[in-house]
């Protein structure tokens, strides 16, 4: 028998730094994504689309394009009209044109659709399909939709007062949603020693994933059976809605998301390619193929953000903060396709007291329309929390400048202390742990931050010095793992997740998840879990996700909820395999199971230890002889409910020089000190953090996607979006505490989303901090040279 | 992002491309494909012909002519980054291929497809008038020598004409007590410049014997900055002179508002960049 630290190393579970399995398949070339899938008779799907914001159709010809040799059907809504497929209903209660009827209401919205042999024929059929349109007057900024002359977006609705989230104010108003307590927050403000104000836009940008949405959709008329390939990041909520839109019963049909290019929130929803996909493949009886170009990606399938911010604190004059309201005007785009769980219209904004011990807080956030793109994905984050954490963020910084209090010491006096927590904050969240001061503390100690500052009062004291120095802080916590199904569901399904195991004769096992890896790194870190729950070694586990006639029914992979809700599930579905490998191994050694206890990956008798069964050994006596009064066999599966959502946290501190003549922002350190709990696998996690700060930076320092008055998208190319490559990639520092999450089985807490939601502010602090001196406090995002470069000239400190 | 139908045609010789060039109607030559490729992906260019000039011997390659380092029209952007010949005679199309677009770009696109397709972004241009270079163009009459400065007229026009090839691109070496630098400020990889300025610079006993700046994407074409130049000419290279043919370069720019900045920004940074290239290019002055 191996000592106790030989097997639990041969176990590789959890806390071990594991390679991640299925790298090797990707490194080799051998990936298998939606674009892989050929099948025979395949027919390629492109779609006609508006070269307007906002216009009349006044006339549709196809006849052209249906003349093309290889071109077999071009649909427009008039003919998806019959089935009642040329609007579908949306996540967020609003209905969407599949294929536009009567009018468009962004640029690049789906007009028509061409069915060909091959997806060149189907371009040339794109070309060649003649619509007549009158333009109309577009409403491109948001914070004008509810003006009384505002052009009218959705004649559809129009005239209703009521919408999926309470009454409506404006034909271009979708909903008015509340938090806290407004008099409270209302009478802290009258009585505050001080009080700040800020504007802040937090602009519309693109999770941008390498690999675009796309899906073969395979209707099969014998067997009366849909099987869709879909790059999804839910498909088992994909599969409710095809069924619900369809009419098929959900036996018949199967959603599979194969390898994932990346999702960041993009492929959550549906969009109407798959429809259209859908549509065509039952009707013509053959495969079809969609997948969206680039172009289509950034301008048409979901953005995030674009939240119009108003925020204020009140405060004491030593700074403590007991006030808060904030107030959000919401781009929605042409239609609330908001990803959310059904109740949260503006999701889990009102997490955006953040870390703080605030007692009085508002919130109100009024849905528009606007001629743009519909979505409002959560773009690595759980729902809205980007936002709510970016407004808190940068609010305290405009405090501490104007009490002249140092930015770091006014987050320590406004910190909820490590003794209060669980904490119930004044919008009502209960956070479930946190140890905040730890996490800041180390930090500044790891960058010397008060050399720091007086490098920076020095450079601030020499006029010729070429840069500007900036030092940003960000303390932030995250609200994760939606959700408890009381207060999260999904068109009705509550938000829990679930995972099957199935150990083999041999001892191996099988397990599946209703989530789907893109990129997590599920087929390692699940593993592990099971790993040590079992004592089966990691390698010895297979994961399977993303099919959904085999896996249990999920609500899918975003918002880092799959540690915090499948990661639960499987630690909860690995402890019912075990409650009954120790009835066998009881059995088996028999002694009552009372006497047994555990030991990494045996039972042994107290006292005893010598007399033992291994999982190995128990395994193969569950398909042998089961105990009496069991069924042989050696399964579980757990849908796992979560009492509560988790709260990861985290501290991050960068320095950025910016050159006085360029406006260049060179981010001279970056150091992310993230909590997530109980930690799987480090080098998974490091891993997530380096793409998230990547993300981040690319959020705060040039993405965009920025509109004329038309509401044409100017920049929907990667040329202009800004996509950073491992040259402009800063060097990232990482650092941990941890804090187990108290409610979740195994004590993790969700780690990916952490660094996108806390390094975006941590970069605008910085670069706000820079011209601090001058009596900036906010400069907008993205912090482009140009713009950088335009406040500098503003500040009369350009070179 | 699917290009109109077209017919392929890839020529052994110069004489047969011209041939083609001659006969087919609406043909395009292709070279590395990395600036015709997106516009036809795009349907902004839908030609029904290409000629590839990739399969014809000889269009690309280095070699040194006495004075004048030869260059291949179809020579790659890594072809000049690495070559031993561009390193010593002249460092500064090692240094700004370097800077443009990706490796993966540099592996196909062409100096010679990069000067043709005379966009004001691409750098070849102004560096090609930093470096007073010389391009040979072939057509069915035969080879004819145009001067850089005298080649681009504007946005996607230049001298050569629709049945003429670009084969060779002709700069002199480095001369003595002479540096070079290019200056390209961009937003990201593979991005073209916001503003960019190539300074060819002599200095002789303390004064500026010669110098050449070309500008590039600030204009509707690459510029040469004469009247900048003459600010630096016979002088001891000082601050005042520097900022003084800084004010003059940008004085002729007329660069378009875009997502890189405005005309304000881009003025400002081409004072920027002709300035950090005069001081790097003298710095290079052995
Ligand atoms: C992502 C990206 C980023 C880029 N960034 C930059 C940058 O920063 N700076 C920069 O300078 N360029 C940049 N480019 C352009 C790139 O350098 C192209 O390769 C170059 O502009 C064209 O060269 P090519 O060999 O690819 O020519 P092609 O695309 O094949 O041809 C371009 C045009 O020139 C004509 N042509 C080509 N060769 C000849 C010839 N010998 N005689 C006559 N006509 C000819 C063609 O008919 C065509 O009209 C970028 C391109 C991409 C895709």
């Amino acid at each position: 028998m191996n000592a106790p630290n030989e097997r639990s190393a041969e176990l590789a579970g959890i806390g071990e730094a594991r390679l991640r399995k299925e790298d090797a398949r990707f490194i080799q070339g051998k990936g298998n994504y939606v674009d892989d899938i050929k099948l025979p008779g395949m027919l390629f799907l492109d779609v006609v689309r508006s070269p307007l914001a906002h216009a009349r159709i006044k006339r549709i010809d196809t006849s052209k394009a249906k003349a093309i040799p290889g071109v077999l059907a071009v649909l427009t809504a008039e003919d998806l009209k019959p089935l009642k497929l040329h609007w579908m209903p949306t996540l967020a209660g609003d209905v969407q044109a599949v294929l536009a009827d009567d009018k468009v209401c962004f640029q690049m919205q789906e007009v028509a659709v061409v069915v060909a042999d091959d997806r060149y024929i189907a371009a040339d059929g794109v070309e060649a399909v003649e619509v007549e349109y009158e333009e109309l007057p577009a409403l491109v900024d948001a914070k004008a939709a509810l003006a009384p002359d505002a052009p009218v977006i959705r004649e559809d609705i129009a005239d209703r007062s009521e919408g999926a989230h309470g009454p409506r104010s404006h034909p271009n108003h979708i909903f008015t949603w509340e938090a806290g307590d407004r008099a409270a927050a209302d009478a802290a403000f009258a009585a505050a020693e001080v009080t700040v104000a800020q504007d802040m836009l937090y602009p519309r940008v693109h999770p941008c994933p390498l690999e675009t949405c796309g899906c073969v959709a395979s209707f099969d008329p014998v067997r009366g059976e849909l099987t869709t390939w879909m790059t999804s990041q839910a498909p088992h909520i994909v599969r409710t809605v095809v069924g619900l839109l369809s009419g098929l019963p959900e036996s018949k049909i199967r959603i599979i998301s194969p390898d994932i290019g990346g999702g960041f929130g993009n492929k959550v929803g549906v969009y109407p390619g798959y429809v259209c996909a859908i549509v065509a493949s039952i009707v013509l009886g053959r495969p079809v193929k969609w997948i969206e170009d680039r172009i289509e990606n950034i301008s048409t399938t979901a953005f995030a953000r674009d939240y119009h911010m108003s925020g204020e604190l009140a405060a004491t004059r030593d700074g403590r903060i007991t006030g808060m309201r904030v107030k959000v005007i919401a781009d929605h785009g042409a239609f609330n396709s908001h990803a959310q769980p059904t109740k949260w219209p503006a999701g889990l904004f009102s997490i955006c007291s953040g870390s703080y011990d605030i007692p009085a807080a508002y919130a109100r956030v009024d849905g528009v329309y606007t001629n743009k793109a519909p979505g409002g994905v959560a773009y690595r984050c759980s729902f809205r929390v980007t936002e709510a954490v970016y407004v808190i963020e940068r609010l305290i910084d405009v405090l501490a400048q104007k009490l002249s209090i140092d930015k770091a010491e006014i987050r320590r006096r406004n910190f909820i202390h490590r003794e209060q927590f669980p904490y119930t904050s004044a919008f009502g969240w209960q956070y479930d742990s946190g140890d905040y001061e730890r996490g800041l503390q180390k930090v500044l100690e790891a960058v010397d931050y008060e050399a720091l500052r007086a490098e920076q009062a020095a450079k601030r004291a020499d006029p010729d010095c070429p840069t500007l120095m900036g030092i940003g802080i960000c303390t932030f916590t995250e609200i994760v793992g939606a959700g408890p199904s009381k207060a999260c569901d999904v068109l009705g399904v509550g938000m829990f997740d679930s995972c099957e195991i199935r150990v083999h004769p041999d001892g191996s096992a099988i397990a599946r998840m209703g989530t789907i890896n893109q990129g997590q790194g599920h087929p390692t870190t699940y593993a592990q879990i099971i790993a040590t729950e079992l004592g089966i070694p990691s390698d010895r586990i297979t994961i399977e996700e993303g099919d959904t006639s085999t896996a249990p029914y999920g609500l899918g992979t975003y918002g880092s909820r799959s540690t915090p809700v499948g990661g639960a599930a499987t630690a909860m579905a690995a402890r019912k395999v075990h409650a009954k490998a120790r009835k066998i191994a009881a059995s088996l050694l028999e002694v009552g199971e009372a006497d047994l206890e555990w030991e990494i990956d045996r039972f042994q008798v107290r006292g005893d230890p010598e007399r033992a069964k291994t999982m190995k050994e128990i395994a193969w006596a569950a398909y042998q002889h089961a105990p009496s009064g069991e069924e042989h066999g050696l399964e579980a599966s757990y849908y796992y409910d979560p009492p509560n959502f988790t709260y990861p946290f985290g501290s991050y501190l960068a320095v950025v020089d910016i050159d006085r003549a360029t406006g260049e922002t060179k981010v001279r350190r970056f150091y992310a000190l993230d909590d997530c709990g109980t930690r799987i696998n480090p080098m998974i996690i490091e891993g997530q953090i380096h793409g998230g700060l990547t993300e981040g930076f690319a959020v705060a320092m040039g993405q965009q996607m920025p509109f004329d008055a038309q509401g044409n998208l100017l920049g929907n190319t990667l040329m202009d979006y800004f996509l950073p490559t491992a040259v402009e990639t800063p060097h990232w520092e990482t650092d941990f505490t941890v804090t187990p999450s108290p409610h979740h089985p195994i004590g993790a807490k969700g780690v990916a989303e952490s660094p996108h939601v806390g390094s975006i502010p941590c970069f605008s602090n910085a670069v706000a901090d820079a011209f601090a001196h001058l009596g900036v406090t906010h400069l907008e995002m993205p912090h482009s040279a140009y713009r950088v470069w335009r406040q500098l000239h503003a500040s009369g400190v350009a070179l | 992002m699917i290009p109109a139908g077209f017919d392929y045609h890839a020529p052994d010789s110069v004489a047969e491309a011209l041939r083609l060039l001659d006969e087919l109607d609406d043909a395009k030559l292709l070279a590395g494909g990395h600036s015709l490729l997106p516009m036809m992906k795009l349907r902004f260019a839908q030609p029904a012909h290409l000629v590839d000039l990739g399969r014809i011997p000889g269009l690309s390659g280095i070699r040194e002519e006495g004075d004048v380092v030869v260059i291949g029209a179809m020579t790659v952007e890594n072809e000049l980054i690495r070559s031993e010949i561009i390193r010593r005679r002249v460092p500064l199309l090692a240094e700004a291929a370097a800077l443009i677009a990706d490796p993966q770009v540099r592996n196909r696109g062409t100096i010679g497809g990069d000067i043709a397709h005379g966009d004001p972004g691409n750098d070849h241009p102004a560096l090609a008038i930093a470096l007073d270079a010389g391009f040979v163009l072939e057509g069915p009459g035969g080879r004819r020598p145009v001067k850089a400065e005298d080649f681009f007229l504007g946005t996607f026009m230049t001298e050569l004409a629709d049945n003429e090839i670009l084969v060779e691109i002709r700069v002199p070496g480095l001369a003595p007590h002479t540096g070079q630098a290019y200056e390209k400020l961009k937003r990201k990889t593979g991005d073209w410049a916001t503003a960019g300025a190539a300074v060819v610079i002599t200095i002789e006993q303390g004064k500026v014997g010669a110098v050449r700046i070309g500008l590039t994407n600030l204009a509707p074409s690459a510029l040469r900055a004469e009247a900048a130049e003459q600010a630096l000419l016979g002088q001891p290279l000082s601050e005042t002179t520097i900022e003084d043919a800084a004010t003059r370069a940008a004085a002729i720019c007329d660069p378009a508002e875009d997502l890189r900045g405005d005309r304000d920004y881009k003025l400002a940074m081409a004072r920027q960049m002709v300035k950090r290239a005069i001081r790097k290019a003298a710095a290079r002055c052995p």
